[in-house]
Formats: structure tokens, C-alpha cells, sequence
């Protein structure tokens, strides 16, 4: 079944064109994950699919409805939870949270979603006086209040400490279980690899690629590369000799074999056939920055950076 | 219904929790006609207007002050901070129309004009024996109609600033500005009657309000030119139709 579809999805504001052309479809159930540099045009494309921009062209499918010609029932049944967007100073957490599930046609308890948040001791707490983390862990159970059946969820973790970033994930993928769709936009890649069923890579507001975390790191990895000691002295040409290896270098004994395909098997393969050991063995682990930095060819922000921006 | 119910509660409770509003806007005007009527010279029966005192044809302007506060400088204030701060965005994805924290917005600042009316009336009559308005039908149609021409006049300014600020730079002014007509600087009775004719068309309409107020005092603010009660009324019907009309027309929810 298709939660959402996006075909040919274009907007310009004036000159500027903020989506080119993107397409993908998010399957019922599935966390999917846009990643892409600042400026790409994910924050455009989930505005679109949440009916707050309006496409110049292309067509948008949310569980099967226009989410321009049915507002209404789309707004019922997608949870959206906004970078950028605040509540008044004054508010407690409580009235907020009640406030919300009363805009609903068959909302969650919102008793049990603030105490799935930890946010009931801060229930009497005004929002101007919550921590970040605490506004974040607001903005999420408000997105989710209304039981949607698809929830968008832009910028996640942004000004979370590490803790409460690892929290939101397990807090994240519970939701998933309960049958949830979820749109993420992210740009931290261990956010994204980590919840993730697929992601699609947004650049210069066109898809780069879409794919599994998996099937998007093995897509774009080039060379691979083996490092060991060794504890007896060992010929060179044994490892320049296999078609998997490109470099061999030797420093002060420390062997660094670059290479293609499945290198770490042949290495060691023909290690043990020198009867070599290889001491002090790592794989270079290829990960969603390598893939992001293939399919972008920018780097992407650190987690430690976490400003909020518009992309 | 139910989503608006709760959104005029949550309003008002934080209209409630702003303390600086509920003074300036609900309490000062009564502390003001206190305050004048405590100045024993504007307490003192006149002969020219009728044995009427000072603070009997004023007391209609403390009441303009509070109406002006909140329609003008406190509505647009808190619209242009929703829409700065996206709250307005954020409820736009939520099955509750952002219209709906606006139409709360108007409720609770009736409700809060008509609770600092009530008190002022009252105190009025307590301690300064200014007798109830003497027409309270008449009055309370000026109020409500006056405060609608108010309120359009507050929608416009919410819907033509781009931030929060200018927001209270524009509220500033108009309050200047329509608070001269409502004889704060220059009390009515004084002013030349040309401002006076020119101040029957400015909302509220402290005009109508006076004379349904006191027939005596509202005889004595008139001028021979003026409009009688009921085209007034009607001049302030207008403008809440026409501004309102405007507001929406130009409002940005972004």
C-alpha cells in the first residue's frame, strides 16, 4: 500500500527554484528518509506534501488524497511536526497538548503521549520556560496527537543532546511499530541510517537516489581499504598480486591495501595462505556520509552543528 | 465548535496569564476615572454645563482608553507574534482552521472590554455617584458597535505588519492617535467643533457613547452640526464592515 506518492513535484519561488523535479513514493509503515545539503529542497518538498505550498507543477498523493483539493481530511490524517515553528510564550504543556487533541476527529490520549515524551512533570511548565529538547519533545507529541496514520517530522532532533537524540529514536521507531508512516527530514546520516527503511537523497532539488541505508552506501563506495600489521616479514607482491587490490603501501610496518570489491576475503585469505597474521586488522567502514558525500559531492553537516536552518 | 471552545479557554487564559494587558488594558481605565475623580476641582457641579460635574462628561474617555488598548495596541500585537513565531503556520496543518485562533483572539478581547466596562460602570456609579448609563440600550449598542469599528481597525493593522514590532509601532500610533478623539489629551467638551464633528466618524465614537451614557452630558459634547445618535451608529457599523472586510482581504497567514 502507498502512504504517499510524489510525481514530478516543481516549485519556484520567483527566479528561484526550490524543487526541480522530485519523485518517490513512501510505502504504509515504512520510516522514509530525505537527507540532502541545506538549500536542496526537502523542506519545500514536505511543505508541499503537507498542503502549506502549493506545487507549480507535478502531482501529490497522501494516502491516496490531494492534499491542495482535500485539506481537510488530509489534515486529519497526517501529523506534521515543523522546523521552525513555536507556540505561544505562555502556554503549559498540558493545555497545548489538549488544545490539539481537540482539533481531532478520534485523537490520541494525550495523557498517555505526554507521558510517552516525558513530558509529564513539565505539564504545568509554560512553554517559553521548557528547554530545547523539552520544545522538541512537545512539537512531537503534538504532530502525533492526532493519531495520524502518516507523520512528518522535519529536523527531528536538532538542538537535542545526544541522550535525548538516542531516546527520540527508540521513541521514533515505537511509533513506527504501531503502524505509523513516517516521513523524516534530516541531515544528520546517523539519524537517517539508523531509522531509516529507505532514503532519498535530495540534491539541487532533484533525487540523487533513492534506496535502502545499506543499498545506498554499497551504491556509491568506490575504493575499500585494509589495514594490519604483520608479524612475520611478508612479500608485497602476495597482496599485489590479487586482482582485488590496487595500493599496497608499507609504513614503519603498517600495511595499508586499497582495493575493490571483496577485499577484506581476499587479504586475508591470502594472509593465511602466506601463513602471515595479520595483526591490528581494520576495514575502512563506508558509511551514509561516504554515500552522501557520492550523491551530493558536499559534505554533510556535523551532529555536533546544530544550528537550525531552512533547507 | 468544540476546537473553538477550547481555543477561546486557552486564549483567555493566556490573555489572563499577560499581566501587563490585564492592567493597562481591563484595569487602568477604571484606576484613571478613580484617580480624576479624586481631584476635588473636576468633582465640583458647574453652572455652564447644567450642574454637571467635569469627571459626569469625561467618564465615557477612561472607557474609550481600555476599548482602544486592547483592539488596537494588544489584538494585533499577539496576531503579528503568532504569525512571526508560526504559530499560525504550525495550526494550518492541524484540522483547526488558523482563522479559528483569530476569530478566539476577538472573543476573548470583547469579553475582556466588556469585564473592564462592567467594573468601571459600576466603581463609576460606587464611589463617584456617576449614575449607570441613563440609556443602556443605546449604550450598550454604542459599545458594541463602536468596539466592532475598533477591532476592524486592529485587524488591519495585524494584517499589514510584517513582525511583532511594527506590530506595536502601528498599535502605538493609532492609539495616539484615536485616543485624541476620544478626548484623553483634549477632553471633547473643550475641543473646537470642528474635531468634534470630525470625531463622530472615529471609532469608537466617544460621541454615542457619551450621550447614551448621560442625555445632559451627551447634549453638552454635541455641536449643532453633529450627526444625531443613530447615524453615528451607523458611520461605526461601516467601518467595522469595511476594515474587517479589508483585514481579511489582506491578511497573510505567513
Amino acid at each position: 500500500m502507498t502512504a504517499l506518492e510524489v510525481r514530478n513535484l516543481h516549485k519556484r519561488y520567483g527566479q528561484h527554484v526550490a524543487v526541480d523535479d522530485v519523485s518517490f513514493t513512501v510505502e504504509k509503515g515504512e520510516i522514509f528518509g530525505i537527507i540532502g545539503p541545506n538549500g536542496a529542497g526537502k523542506t519545500t518538498t514536505v511543505e508541499s506534501i503537507a498542503g502549506l505550498r502549493t506545487p507549480d507543477s507535478g502531482s501529490l498523493s497522501v494516502l491516496g488524497l490531494d492534499p491542495t483539493k482535500d485539506r481537510a481530511e488530509v489534515r486529519e490524517r497526517l501529523g506534521v511536526q515543523l522546523q521552525e515553528s513555536s507556540f505561544p510564550d505562555a502556554i503549559k504543556v498540558a493545555e497545548a497538548l489538549e488544545l490539539h487533541s481537540s482539533f481531532y476527529r478520534n485523537p490520541a490520549d494525550w495523557r498517555e503521549l505526554m507521558e510517552l515524551l516525558g513530558l509529564t512533570e513539565k505539564r504545568d511548565t509554560q512553554y517559553k520556560a521548557l528547554s530545547g529538547g523539552q520544545k522538541q519533545r512537545l512539537s512531537i507529541a503534538l504532530a502525533l496527537v492526532g493519531n495520524p496514520e502518516v507523520a512528518i517530522l522535519d529536523e527531528l532532533t536538532t538542538g537535542l543532546d545526544p541522550q535525548a537524540r538516542r531516546d527520540t529514536w527508540s521513541l521514533i521507531e515505537r511509533v513506527r511499530d504501531t503502524g505509523v508512516t513516517i516521513l523524516l527530514v534530516t541531515h544528520f546520516m546517523d539519524e537517517a541510517e539508523r531509522l531509516s527503511d529507505r532514503i532519498a537523497v535530495i540534491n539541487g532539488g532533484r533525487v540523487a537516489a533513492v534506496d535502502t541505508p545499506a543499498g545506498l552506501i554499497a551504491r556509491s563506495s568506490g575504493a575499500r581499504q585494509v589495514r594490519f600489521r604483520v608479524s612475520q616479514p611478508l612479500d608485497r607482491s602476495v597482496l599485489t598480486d590479487l586482482p582485488d587490490v590496487t595500493d599496497v603501501e608499507i609504513t614503519e610496518g603498517r600495511w595499508l591495501v586499497t582495493g575493490r570489491g571483496q577485499l577484506l576475503s581476499s587479504v586475508a585469505g591470502a594472509l593465511a595462505r602466506a601463513r602471515v597474521v595479520a595483526e591490528d586488522l581494520r576495514v575502512d567502514q563506508r558509511n551514509l556520509d561516504d554515500a552522501f558525500v557520492a550523491f551530493t559531492g558536499r559534505a554533510p553537516e556535523s551532529p555536533g552543528n546544530s544550528t537550525r536552518r531552512v533547507g | 465548535m468544540r476546537a473553538l471552545l477550547k481555543m477561546v479557554k486557552v486564549e483567555g487564559t493566556l490573555f489572563l496569564r499577560d499581566s501587563a494587558t490585564v492592567i493597562f488594558g481591563v484595569l487602568f481605565p477604571t484606576g484613571l476615572l478613580l484617580g480624576l475623580g479624586a481631584i476635588p476641582a473636576l468633582r465640583e457641579p458647574s453652572p455652564e454645563t447644567g450642574g454637571l460635574r467635569d469627571i459626569d462628561i469625561w467618564a465615557p474617555t477612561a472607557l474609550v482608553f481600555g476599548m482602544v488598548m486592547i483592539a488596537v495596541q494588544h489584538v494585533p500585537a499577539v496576531i503579528a507574534t503568532y504569525r512571526e513565531r508560526g504559530i499560525l503556520r504550525r495550526l494550518s496543518t492541524t484540522p483547526a482552521h488558523p482563522r479559528g485562533v483569530l476569530l478566539a483572539q476577538m472573543i476573548v478581547a470583547l469579553a475582556s472590554v466588556v469585564v473592564s466596562a462592567a467594573l468601571m460602570t459600576f466603581l463609576a456609579w460606587a464611589v463617584l455617584d456617576i449614575a449607570p448609563p441613563e440609556r443602556p440600550l443605546e449604550f450598550v449598542v454604542a459599545f458594541v458597535v463602536g468596539y466592532a469599528a475598533l477591532l476592524g481597525l486592529g485587524m488591519v493593522s495585524a494584517a499589514v505588519v510584517r513582525t511583532s514590532s511594527a506590530a506595536n509601532q502601528l498599535g502605538t500610533l493609532l492609539f495616539v492617535a484615536l485616543m485624541f478623539f476620544g478626548g484623553a489629551f483634549l477632553p471633547r467638551v473643550v475641543m473646537p467643533d470642528v474635531l468634534r464633528e470630525v470625531g463622530e466618524f472615529i471609532p469608537p465614537g466617544l460621541q454615542a457613547l457619551t450621550a447614551a451614557w448621560s442625555v445632559e452630558a451627551g447634549q453638552i459634547t454635541a455641536t449643532a452640526g453633529g450627526q444625531p445618535f443613530w447615524p453615528q451608529i451607523a458611520v461605526m457599523a461601516g467601518i467595522a464592515v469595511t476594515a474587517s472586510a479589508v483585514a481579511a482581504k489582506l491578511f497573510r497567514w505567513e
